[in-house]
């Protein structure tokens, strides 16, 4: 555990029910599209890099914040970091991205944003989870893959 | 009406296929990706393209984008592990058999010069590096540029002349020449109207003109005004003067990744984030300094992910290479009808 936290006291939120299935979505002849409650609930139990909370928990994702468009196969993930200045916050970025990588088929287009107004460098944040080349060479990192993969390692659980 | 047919999909890659190179004869096409390798393409018998050789071993990670030496002996390939490397087939089979270091970290791009006298290479270092061909295989850095703020993503070199150019995540274009009085490297222009990433540029036929692609959506291209030239601003010095004639915007829904300006056809192709490909041609005009250009072909879906590199074959007319996420090297014919 890291001895001193960015934000001392972060505001934990309650995590929302599960996802009731319906008889038609058990229905395996019935196609059903991805929605923004499938992709909050591949997104909601990623750790937090400091603390051992999801970011469900810290309201740092929520289902509001996550927009899909199946017809051009666009998802768009806002995140929001607890403190404004959270160094933690491309780190957390590109642990939504690589969970979206691995979970959703690879048509789609996802796009990794700080909601807006919540990060003091949200720009040069968003600019850097957007750049497919900088993720790239960023996941050949063994070092940083490990940090990833413990923080959607628990989201399987 | 034009048209884009296939003419073949190649596959051979594991994983994201990052560029496509001609050989300068156009007979030969190569491919580097995620996987570590590279792929020469050629044309067998029965005149189907075919994998006739994978070069591995070279890089410990990504190769990024690969060169043929305007002679075609030589291929360099940028690697994200820091290196260059220098393959040939002396030995009678390719390999690589130099390794230029320096970099600090990934290096994102090379080109030859024209003359093979020169290659360059640019990295996420922020640098661009010029090394000169002394001698046979002997490689010897001539300048280190560090005139970018951020990571460099492009570097091409003029076709005519020893102007480099180069384009960065920091949104700017520089040109970079030599000083022949005391041989050092300076840069000479920075453009800047791209509103973030400028991903990719390429010159035309007689080098007058190029475009530049970007996160931006849009497709840019830029025209030299000479110092004897009426359009040129008054107060400058005797440097010519670059200048953003034509913004294409709208025609792009997700970043641009790859730009290539065919030196037979004058038409300009483009490889988009939104899996697209698609063609441009300048129309006609009144003013020469105002030139318009209109999209006179889209393929929608030409890859099923993003499309990283785009290639016009340089002797034969309309025959185009792409590669993308999907692991994928396509073929394509363009058809003017």
């Amino acid at each position: 555990m890291p001895t001193s936290y960015e934000n001392v006291n972060p505001k934990i939120y309650e995590k929302s029910e599960n996802r009731e299935l319906t008889v038609e979505e058990e229905d395996e002849l019935i196609s059903d599209e991805i929605d923004c409650r499938e992709v909050f609930d591949l997104l909601r139990n990623v750790s937090d890099p400091e603390y051992p909370l999801t970011l469900e928990e810290l309201n740092v994702v929520s289902q509001n914040h996550i927009k899909v468009i199946n017809e051009t196969n666009e998802v768009v993930v806002n995140f929001t970091p607890t403190v404004p200045h959270c160094s933690m916050a491309t780190l957390i970025g590109l642990s939504l991205r690589v969970q979206l990588l691995r979970a959703l088929p690879s048509r789609y287009k996802v796009d990794i944003c700080i909601t807006p107004g919540s990060h003091a460098s949200e720009t040069a944040v968003n600019k850097q989870l957007n750049d497919k080349e900088r993720v790239a060479a960023a996941l050949e990192n063994p070092h940083l893959t490990e940090v990833i993969n413990h923080c959607i390692g628990k989201t399987l659980l | 009406m034009s048209k884009l047919e296939t003419v073949q999909c190649l596959k051979g890659h594991e994983g994201r296929v990052w560029n496509v190179a001609w050989h300068p004869k156009g007979n030969l096409l190569a491919s580097c990706g995620e996987d570590k390798t590279i792929c020469i393409w050629s044309k067998d018998a029965l005149g189907k393209w075919q994998n006739k050789t994978k070069l591995t071993e070279g890089h410990s990670r990504t190769i990024r984008e690969i060169g043929w030496s305007p002679c075609g002996n030589y291929i360099a390939s940028a690697s994200f592990d820091a290196t260059i490397g220098i393959w040939d087939k002396k030995s009678g089979e390719w390999e690589c058999n130099a390794t230029l270091e320096g970099h600090e970290n990934e290096v994102k791009s090379i080109a030859w010069a024209n003359n093979g006298q020169l290659l360059a290479s640019c990295s996420r270092d922020k640098s661009v590096w010029v090394w000169e061909i002394a001698d046979e295989d002997e490689y010897e850095c001539a300048a280190v540029l560090n005139a970018h703020t951020q990571d460099v993503k492009k570097v091409k070199w003029h076709p005519t002349q020893d102007i480099l150019a180069s384009v960065s995540y920091d949104n700017s274009i520089k040109l970079f020449k030599e000083d022949l009085t005391d041989h050092d490297w300076t840069c000479s222009t920075t453009l800047t109207s791209h509103d973030s990433t400028v991903w990719s540029l390429a010159f035309n036929k007689n080098g007058s003109k190029f475009a530049t692609v970007s996160d931006d959506k849009t497709l840019k291209i830029w025209k030299e005004f000479n110092c004897n030239d009426p359009e040129k601003n008054k107060g400058d010095s005797n440097e010519s003067a670059w200048k953003n004639i034509c913004t294409l915007s709208g025609y792009h829904s997700r970043a641009i990744y790859d730009v290539s300006w065919c030196h037979l056809s004058d038409l300009i192709v483009t490889g988009c984030g939104d899996d697209a490909i698609r063609i441009f041609k300048e129309s006609d005009y009144i003013n020469k300094n105002e030139p318009s250009y209109e999209m006179i072909c889209v393929c929608e879906k030409a890859h099923n992910q993003d499309v990283n590199s785009v290639s016009w074959n340089p002797v034969i007319q309309g025959l185009l290479a792409s590669c993308s996420d999907d692991g994928t090297v396509k073929l394509w014919q363009f058809k003017e009808l």
